[in-house]
């Protein structure tokens, strides 16, 4: 047992830094330390840099252009990005479907879509939940026959992030209405791009567009884009959840996040003094952190097994639970710090190069916004009353 | 980064559960809370033949230590049998003091005579007012030329009773909650003016508050210098802290398992009542609780022997927070979802429950140990 970094990695970290110091843009830094919009450009061009450097794909094995990276390099990569300010990377591609192509897809498929997750040039989004189908995946309802050596697709997704930007979309459509629910889906990769697909935004409760519907109408795919076999698909979005759930342990993020807290906390007074040293937030701010701590830990058992057998087991589950349990109230700590300039909503303050009449301290802008929708990581990915419902038949086997 | 254990320990770890099995089970167990000594002598020789007597003692002195895994593997089957020997008094803090604070002669009297189990030597530091200050000491030593004269109380002093020294702290100078000014004194069983009044605790364990009359040590009692036991007393408390929580987590393991298998076998309604999505959430949450605490007993068991107080503090103050919580919320919902036989003496839930809330408030409850957790966390840099 040993909990300490070895010199190699420590090396690694360094190296990790120094890229970092380099080549990530001051503006995108700027952006994401500061809590403010983040363009889907930054993104973009943050993945193309990334690439250059050849770690566009952190958790990817090297035969499919990854950087082969153990658990402990894969963590040490994500503190230091979250911690430098960079964007996330999108999960889409890297942690959902393109290690479902890896395991189930063909060859053709592997060499055809891989590459372009890694590069950047394909942004891909995620089709599972329906109007219809939340909690309850495996009730979905959206169609795809067989005519010929197409599919022709009918129906609704929804949430779907991103999907304004996205070039592809993954999604799990009934093959065989027949079969009982788990047995009639197939997996299906979708070009954005195709007739007959319309995307229409949701407006989430902090006012952003973030999330979409997406309707098809006889929306006509090649055969050559069904992953592995035919109503086998919920096979492969179990594994695909597993992994949607290790990239949710956010603890990098949370670790920034947690700074930004205590410099705002420091900032804000209260009878005076910092905010910081009066004991109840000081004692609620410890508390996350110590938990924090713990849920960190954690993550590097959960990577340490699965780096063993090589997929996310159930554990997952927990990490998801913690980790957005932290992310919430650190979301909730940081607009609490700010007392009532939590209230004013100016929503152009979030673009960078605002330069209107400032209102309260700069930091507090974001704050309620974020909070608000911080409520989402709870609900997503597998609410965390699925990912109970998960550990209670796998780990408890209650 | 590696969170296995090796081969060596995954056996100790299997002969420990194989051993506590064949003499802690919950009747057995319930056979040694009753008998006077309140442990068995027995099961304590037991360990010394199996050496985990001397995984804080160092090779040179009989031991095999410090070994902090095997601590935490040992500490974790003693939480998971409900053991109660006197291991964390005699075997891990006792020994860390007099390692660390003691003279050639007091190790090589004292620490062999503590592998070996002939010798039970237990901490006496806590007092009345002190909570869980390490710094508070109102006991005073006063010197008379090669002579010393202690005075105090000491509060709840685990194991005194079946003591055959004690390791008194005592105020050799300063004001209670200074950090200089403490002084160890061993104080051998039998001697005038100690008087032990005796008790058991909420879970079961020996203890006593020892009271000290005017009683007369020579300089040759004295262990480490004369004011400066602080250090060693601070990693004692570490290293205890450490301990502790591998406790915890055995318990906490065996705590969860018991209500699992109980809430599927009981049936209410036409149906185990473990089917019931209501309860089903509740265990999840006690599992995580459970995790967390597992990742936090890693950090303290590693963490207890730095160098760096201030890091060592802070790592030990989380967990133990941490785990002083889990250990609240996991012994509560355990008595609730077992209904009535969970406040009954007859199910090992209710002594899990107990010895999971004498943890939390062992070597500093949740409270303080966030308190301690903030004052060793570096400001922010504004």
């Amino acid at each position: 047992m040993d909990l300490s970094f070895a010199p190699q990695d420590l090396e690694f970290r360094d190296d990790v830094r120094r890229f970092l110091a380099r080549e990530l843009p001051a503006g995108m830094r700027h952006k994401v330390l500061e809590g403010l919009h983040v363009s889907a450009e930054d993104v973009t061009e943050w993945q193309r840099i990334l690439h250059k450097r050849g770690w566009g794909a952190p958790n990817w094995p090297t035969e499919f252009g990854g950087t082969g990276w153990d658990a402990v390099r894969q963590h040490i990569f994500d503190e230091e990005t979250a911690a430098a300010g960079a964007p996330r990377q999108l999960p889409f591609g890297l942690k959902m479907v393109g290690p479902v192509i890896m395991r189930f897809g063909t060859e053709a498929q592997q060499k055809r879509f891989l590459p372009r997750i890694v590069s950047g040039e394909d942004w891909w989004c995620q089709g599972y939940s329906e109007p219809g189908s939340g909690s309850d995946l495996a009730s979905l309802s959206v169609r795809a026959e067989r005519s010929g050596d197409h599919y022709v697709v009918n129906g609704q997704k929804t949430w779907i992030t991103l999907a304004q930007y996205a070039d592809w979309i993954f999604c799990l459509v009934r093959t065989d209405p027949s079969a009982k629910p788990q047995s009639g889906i197939s997996f299906l990769l979708i070009d954005m791009k195709t007739p007959g697909i319309t995307v229409r935004p949701i407006t989430l409760i902090d006012g952003s567009h973030e999330v979409n519907e997406v309707w098809f109408e006889n929306v006509r795919v090649p055969v050559e884009n069904l992953v592995g076999d035919e109503n086998r698909g919920w096979t492969y979005a179990k594994f695909l959840l597993g992994h949607e759930r290790t990239n949710i342990a956010g603890v990098g993020t949370s670790k920034r996040e947690l700074l930004r807290l205590k410099a705002i906390a420091a900032r804000e007074t209260k009878d005076g003094k910092p905010l910081l040293a009066d004991p109840f937030f000081a004692a609620r701010l410890a508390r996350v952190e110590i938990e924090l701590m713990a849920h960190e830990i954690t993550n590097l058992r959960v990577l340490a097994a699965e780096a063993e057998r090589r997929a996310p087991g159930p554990e997952a589950s927990i990490l998801k639970i913690k980790g957005t349990e932290i992310q919430q109230e650190l979301a909730e700590l940081m607009m609490i710090a700010v007392g009532p300039y939590a209230l004013p909503f100016r929503p152009s303050t979030l673009d960078a190069g605002f330069d209107g009449d400032p209102v309260g301290p700069a930091y507090a802008a974001p704050l309620a916004a974020t909070y608000c929708n911080m409520r989402k990581t709870s609900i997503y990915g597998g609410s965390n009353e699925i990912q109970r419902n998960i550990i209670a038949q796998m780990i408890l086997g209650l | 980064m590696d969170f296995n254990l090796s081969s060596e320990q995954k056996l100790l770890a299997d002969s420990l559960a194989r051993f506590f099995a064949n003499h802690y089970g919950f009747d057995a167990r319930k056979a040694i809370l009753k008998s006077p000594d309140g442990f068995s002598r027995d099961v304590w020789s037991k360990l010394a033949e199996m050496g985990l007597l001397g995984l804080q003692v160092p090779a040179e002195h009989g031991g095999m230590g410090p070994a902090p895994v095997e601590t935490m593997v040992t500490m974790r089957a003693i939480g998971r049998a409900l053991s109660l020997e006197p291991y964390l008094a005699s075997a891990v803090i006792a020994p860390a003091l007099v390692r660390t604070a003691g003279s050639d002669a007091q190790k090589g009297a004292i620490l062999p005579a503590i592998v070996s189990g002939e010798r039970i030597v237990v901490p006496a530091h806590g007092e009345e007012g002190a909570r869980y200050d390490v710094s508070h000491v109102a006991t005073t030593a006063t010197r008379a030329g090669a002579r010393w004269t202690l005075r105090g109380r000491k509060a709840v002093v685990l194991h005194a009773p079946a003591a055959d020294t004690l390791v008194v702290s005592a105020r050799t100078s300063g004001a209670a909650g200074d950090r200089t000014g403490i002084s160890l004194f061993l104080v051998a069983k039998g001697v005038a003016g100690v008087r032990i009044v005796p008790y058991r605790t909420i879970d079961g364990q020996p203890a006593a508050d020892v009271v000290l009359s005017d009683v007369e040590v020579d300089d040759g009692a004295l262990l480490g210098g004369e004011g400066a036991a602080w250090g060693a007393l601070s990693l004692a408390n570490s290293l205890g802290v450490a301990a502790l929580c591998a406790e915890a987590v055995g318990a906490l393991d065996a705590t969860l398992a018991a209500t699992v298998e109980y809430t599927k076998t009981r049936k209410q309604f036409g149906s185990p009542i473990a089917k019931f999505q209501a309860l089903q959430h509740r265990m999840v949450n006690m599992l995580i609780h459970v995790e967390q605490a597992r990742s936090m007993s890693y950090l303290a068991t590693m963490r207890a022997d730095d160098d760096d107080t201030r890091e060592r503090q802070r790592a030990l103050s989380a967990a133990k927070a941490l785990i002083g919580a889990a250990c609240r919320a996991v012994g509560q919902e355990a008595v609730q979802l077992h209904g009535g036989l969970g406040v009954t003496d007859e199910l090992a839930v209710s002594h899990y429950f107990k010895r999971l809330l004498a943890i939390d408030v062992s070597l500093g409850d949740t409270s303080h140990h966030v308190e301690r957790f903030i004052a060793a966390t570096a400001p922010p840099v504004v």
